[in-house]
């Protein structure tokens, strides 16, 4: 495992003058799981489209060592005249990946989010949550070094929304990759990371930075813990004096 | 967690796609609705026959049964009548197909850059704002009063629907998903296929279902006006125009009709089967 982002005191304007984010410097390393909470507007999402690679920067740099980088986004941003199956395959035809082996991984992948039995099924014929499995194993198939995660879980119901949360921190600890991971929720950010990053409000900067010690796996009860009801207290408190 | 979506259509309800129902009742049940106001248009025409005009003027208008009673009988009009809307058929197919290529062709260019979009759309707009009446006698006069002007005068009226649903479905895939193929580095042409003409594939039945509609109306266009060869059934509408032949242009007028209701039903059958298929199935 290779995967690092490193961003260097990173401005960005937009044409319209709006500066999103502000000398934002992070690092992260294999084995890091960050996550980023910010008022809305801050410039979360600018700051992993920076990441990414789909906006440059205004001033700073950005670089990043990864063999793959995946992206999920907010909506799961599926193709509906695909299957579950042929959305994950994409990846693999984009990347001229042979057919026979974008095939097993792919049905790997939704095996992984456990979709097995719903490969044939087109996304209209899938909850919320099975979308956001496909689009989780869409992430996955290329084996990131690199995963960003822009809200991805935002729009699901809370059931649900745990649910997910509690299988993604099982696959970073199976995959290994490194993730940057935006929310609006403090207490998935705290359950999710090894690290959050508050940010204040536009243009954004990082206010504080709160490590997070708990071990992988995490059960789902460790958020009724005293120890996480601690930090998840420090992250509203960072949150709320800077937006 | 196997919630199916149901989105609402505007549609009656017989007329949406009913899982195992075959494509040909589909088609039947969009047209029954047509067919019952065509039972309306008898209606009022026999009232305007036997109520509106007096009888010293009823020839003007002969009741139903007396137009279409001694037409159809008559095999040395029915004959050529339907033989003119054959070939009125085949002349609107190929100016439909070459429409077709032609809409989908220009929209891709299009497609393909801002620049490229605002260089070429004006034409296509200038090319609809046009009265295809205008257009006529010039097509006329450059390519002669045949089967080539014929099938020209379809392709233009019939091109628009075809260039703009086709563009409008090339644009309509959503930004998150170019971002999702530009961060997998898809060149032009796997953004174009994988991407771009999926997301079209139901405007661009759409845009068939109308240009099928507006190719029907080209060819009476041209048939009228175009007289040269043997001719089709806008031909022979403005002959019995002409003679006064009251019968059978009634008949030939209710042919059209006829014409232009399957044509739009059977393009709208295989919009609604192809579209459903193309999301996983009857959903919608
Ligand atoms: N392409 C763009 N051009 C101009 N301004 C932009 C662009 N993208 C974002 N902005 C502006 O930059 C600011 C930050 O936007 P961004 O989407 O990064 O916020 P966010 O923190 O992700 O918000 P949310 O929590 O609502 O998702 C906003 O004021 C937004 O209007
Ligand atoms: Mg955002």
């Amino acid at each position: 495992m290779t995967g690092t982002l490193t961003l260097e005191g990173v401005t960005k304007q937009f044409d319209t003058g709006t500066v999103a984010v502000r000398e934002v410097s992070l690092d992260l390393a294999p084995g890091d799981f960050v996550t980023v909470v910010g008022p809305s507007g801050c410039g979360k999402s600018t700051l992993l489209r920076l990441a990414s690679g789909l906006e440059t920067v205004t001033r700073g740099t950005v670089a990043v060592e990864a063999a793959s980088t995946s992206y999920v986004f907010q909506d799961p941003t599926l193709l509906e005249w695909r299957s579950a199956l042929r959305n994950v395959e994409l990846v693999g035809e984009l990347r001229r990946v042979p057919r026979e082996e974008r095939r097993r991984r792919a049905l790997e992948a939704l095996e992984l989010v456990g979709l097995t039995g719903f490969e044939a099924q087109h996304p209209r014929k899938l909850s919320g949550g099975m979308r956001m499995r496909v689009s989780l194993a869409r992430a996955l198939v290329a084996d990131p070094d690199l995963a960003l995660f822009d809200e991805p879980f935002g729009a699901l119901d809370e059931i649900t929304r745990l649910q997910m949360q509690t299988e993604l921190q099982k696959l970073f600890q199976l995959k290994g990759f490194a993730g940057l991971f935006i929310t609006h929720s403090v207490s998935e950010a705290v359950y999710l990371s090894t690290r959050v990053v508050v940010m204040s409000g536009r243009p954004g900067r990082i206010v504080a930075e709160i490590p997070v010690p708990f071990a992988y796996p995490r059960p789902p009860e460790l958020r009724y813990a005293p120890e996480f009801a601690e930090l998840t207290g420090r992250v509203s408190e960072a949150l709320g004096e800077h937006s | 967690m196997t919630t199916v979506e149901a989105p609402t259509t505007g549609l009656p309800v017989e007329a949406r796609a009913v899982p195992g129902r075959p494509w040909w009742r589909t088609a039947l049940a969009r047209s029954l609705p047509i067919l019952a106001a065509l039972g309306g248009i008898a209606v009022l025409w026999y009232a305007v026959t036997y109520l509106v005009l007096p009888a010293d003027q009823r020839f003007l208008l002969p009741p139903p049964h007396e137009a279409y009673g001694s037409a159809l009988g008559n095999g040395a009009l029915m004959g050529p009548m339907l033989e003119a809307l054959g070939r009125s058929a085949v002349v609107a197919l190929v100016g439909l197909v070459i429409a077709v290529v032609l809409g989908i062709g220009y929209a891709t260019v299009m497609s393909q850059s801002g620049w490229a979009e605002r260089v070429l759309y004006p034409y296509a707009v200038i090319l609809q704002t046009i009265p295809i009446l205008a257009l006529v006698p010039l097509i006329g006069i450059w390519l002669g009063y045949a089967f080539t002007a014929r099938v020209v005068v379809c392709v233009i009226i019939a091109l628009f629907p075809m260039i703009s649903n086709t563009l409008f479905g090339l644009q309509s895939a959503s930004a998150a998903a170019h971002d999702l193929l530009t961060l997998n580095k898809a060149s032009r042409w796997q953004r174009l296929v994988k991407l771009q003409f999926p997301a079209a594939v139901p405007s661009i039945f759409t845009g068939l279902r109308n240009a099928a509609g507006l190719s029907v109306i080209g060819v009476i266009v041209a048939d009228f006006y175009f007289q040269q060869g043997a001719p089709g059934i806008g031909g022979l509408l403005r002959t019995y125009t002409l003679r006064l032949q009251m019968e059978a242009l009634l008949t030939a007028v209710t042919l059209t009709a006829l014409f232009g209701v399957v044509v739009f039903s059977i393009f709208a059958a295989l919009d609604k089967a192809v579209v459903g298929r193309w999301y996983g199935g009857h959903t919608r």
